[in-house]
C-alpha cells in the first residue's frame, strides 16, 4: 500500500481550484485561436480577441478569468493500493476547497438549498466523483462549472426506435434553445447510454478531455466532427451574436445500456472552460 | 473595420438612447448599478410593500452581475454578466419607472421586449468570460444595499469606457436573432 496524507490532498485540491480558475487550458486556448482565424463574422472575432486578452490578463494578475467560479467538480481517479492516512478524502477535499477559493479570491456561489437559498460562504460541497482504479496513483481532476451554460443543459430518454438520428437532433436542438445564454463558443459533453443519471456523469465527464481531443473509439470520433459541424451551422456564433463559431469542439462519451434504453445528456461549457487535474 | 464605438454617460435620458441600434457597439461612462437574482427579489418585495428602493430607476442602468472578490488594490474583483433572462419576472418593474438600460447575457422575455419598447430602455450584452477586463472599467464601487446577500448585494460603479453592445433597441431590433440568421447554414 501507498500511504498519501489526506493534507497532501487538500493542498492539491487548493493548487486547483486557483490553477482552474485563473489560467485555461492551453488546449483550450488554441482552440479559441483556431475558432479566431476560422470566423467570419467581425463583431464574433472581437468576442473572440476580447476572451484571449482576459485569459492573458486573467494569468497574469492570477485573478479568476470569470467572476462565476461555480461549482467545484472532482473526477477522482483512486488506485486500489492507496491508504490515506490522518483523515477523510471527502473532507480533504472539501477543506482544499475552503482554502482555494478563499485565499484565490474566488466567488462563493454555493447556497445550501435549492429552497432556503443561504451561501455556505465557502464553496463546499465540492462535487465529487470516485472512480476506483488499479495501482497506487491517485488523480483528481477539476472541472469548474459556471451555472449559466449547466442551466442550459438537457437529458433525454430516447427509445431505442428513435435512435441515432435523434440523438443527432437533440444535441443540436439543445445548443439552439440555449442560443447566446449557455455563453458560446461552447464545449459540448454529449453522454449516451447508462441508466439516467449515468449518462448525465458522462456528459459532464466528457468536458475534462483535453479541448478537441477526439475519442479514442473512430466511430465515436466521426460522430464528434459531425455534430460540430452541425452545431456551427446554427449560426448562433460567439457570444450568440451571429457567426461560424458557436462550439470549439464536441466530446461525446458512450457506456453501456439497457436493450430498452438510449439516454442522452449533453452538458454545455462556455467559453470560460476551466479544468485542471493533479497527479499524486 | 467596425465604426468607433459611441460614447455614452450614463445616467442617460429617453432621447439619448432612441438613436441606437442593434449591433452598435457602446462605450458606457458614469454610473451603473449591479443587482442581480436575490437583490431583484427584494426590490420587488420593496415597491409591493411601498418602500424606498436601494436605486433609483429613472435614467438608469442595472448591470446584472455578482462579481468576485477585489484582490487589494482592485475597485472591484472580477465581474462579467449572468444570464439575464433570470431576471425577466422582475425587469418590468424597473423599466415602468424610468430604467434606461439593463447590462446582461443572453435572450429576454417578450414581455420584458415590449416593456422596453414601450418605456424606453435599451439591453446591452458584455461578454461573459471578459470578467477580469470589465473590472478593469471600474473606478470605484461600493455595496449600497443588501449587504447580506454577499456577491449579490447591489452596487453602485462608476466606470469608463465600459464595453457593451446594444442586442435590443428600441425599435425591435434583436442581435440574437439577426446574428443567428445571418450566419445560419441549416
Amino acid at each position: 500500500m501507498r500511504e498519501i496524507a489526506a493534507n497532501s490532498i487538500t493542498e492539491a485540491v487548493r493548487d486547483l481550484c486557483i490553477e482552474a480558475n485563473t489560467r485555461l487550458p492551453q488546449e483550450h486556448l488554441a482552440a479559441l485561436r483556431r475558432a479566431l482565424g476560422a470566423e467570419a463574422s467581425e463583431l464574433g472575432r472581437e468576442v473572440i480577441e476580447r476572451l484571449l486578452e482576459n485569459a492573458e490578463v486573467a494569468r497574469e494578475r492570477c485573478v479568476a478569468f470569470c467572476q462565476d467560479t461555480g461549482y467545484a467538480v472532482f473526477f477522482v481517479e483512486l488506485g486500489s493500493e492507496v491508504w490515506i492516512s490522518d483523515g477523510d478524502i471527502g473532507a480533504a477535499i472539501d477543506e482544499g476547497v475552503r482554502r482555494g477559493y478563499e485565499e484565490g479570491y474566488l466567488r462563493k456561489s454555493i447556497v445550501r438549498s435549492p429552497i432556503d437559498r443561504t451561501n455556505t460562504n465557502d464553496n463546499t460541497p465540492a462535487i465529487v466523483y470516485y472512480e476506483p482504479v488499479s495501482g497506487d496513483g491517485l488523480r483528481l481532476t477539476m472541472l469548474v462549472k459556471g451555472a449559466g451554460c449547466d442551466n442550459m443543459s438537457a437529458l433525454r430518454m430516447l427509445t431505442p426506435a428513435e435512435g441515432l438520428p435523434a440523438m443527432k437532433r437533440f444535441v443540436v436542438e439543445t445548443i439552439e434553445k440555449a442560443g447566446p445564454n449557455a455563453s458560446p463558443p461552447l464545449t459540448v459533453g454529449v453522454g449516451i447510454g447508462g441508466p439516467f443519471e449515468k449518462a448525465a456523469v458522462l456528459a459532464k465527464k466528457a468536458l475534462t478531455r483535453p479541448s478537441g481531443q477526439p475519442n479514442s473509439d473512430p466511430e465515436l470520433a466521426a460522430l464528434e466532427r459531425e455534430l460540430l459541424d452541425e452545431i456551427n451551422a446554427t449560426g448562433i456564433g460567439p457570444a450568440g451574436y451571429g457567426g461560424t463559431q458557436t462550439a470549439l469542439a464536441v466530446h461525446v462519451e458512450s457506456f453501456p445500456t439497457h436493450m430498452a434504453a438510449f439516454p442522452v445528456a449533453v452538458n454545455l461549457d462556455c467559453h470560460s472552460h476551466r479544468t485542471a487535474s493533479a497527479e499524486l | 473595420m467596425s465604426p468607433a464605438p459611441i460614447r455614452l454617460e450614463a445616467p442617460l435620458s429617453r432621447e439619448e438612447i432612441e438613436p441606437l441600434r442593434t449591433g452598435d457597439v457602446v462605450r458606457l461612462n458614469g454610473v451603473l448599478y449591479i443587482a442581480r437574482d436575490a437583490a431583484h427579489a427584494r426590490i420587488k418585495g420593496a415597491i409591493e410593500a411601498g418602500e424606498p428602493l436601494p436605486l433609483e430607476p429613472e435614467g438608469n442602468i442595472v448591470y446584472y452581475s455578482g462579481p468576485a472578490p477585489a484582490r487589494p488594490g482592485h475597485a472591484l474583483g472580477p465581474a462579467g454578466p449572468t444570464t439575464a433572462s433570470r431576471m425577466d419576472p422582475y425587469s418590468p418593474l424597473l423599466i415602468e419607472r424610468g430604467l434606461r438600460g439593463m447590462i446582461g447575457k443572453g435572450l429576454r422575455s417578450e414581455a420584458v421586449l415590449e416593456s422596453m419598447r414601450e418605456h424606453g430602455c435599451v439591453y446591452f450584452g458584455a461578454v461573459e468570460g471578459t470578467a477580469a477586463l470589465l473590472a478593469d472599467c471600474v473606478r470605484e464601487a461600493e455595496v449600497i444595499a443588501y449587504e447580506d446577500l454577499g456577491a449579490e448585494a447591489v452596487h453602485r460603479l462608476f466606470v469608463e469606457e465600459f464595453p457593451v453592445v446594444v442586442v435590443n433597441d428600441l425599435h425591435g431590433g434583436d442581435l440574437y436573432r439577426e446574428g443567428k440568421e445571418r450566419w445560419r447554414r441549416r
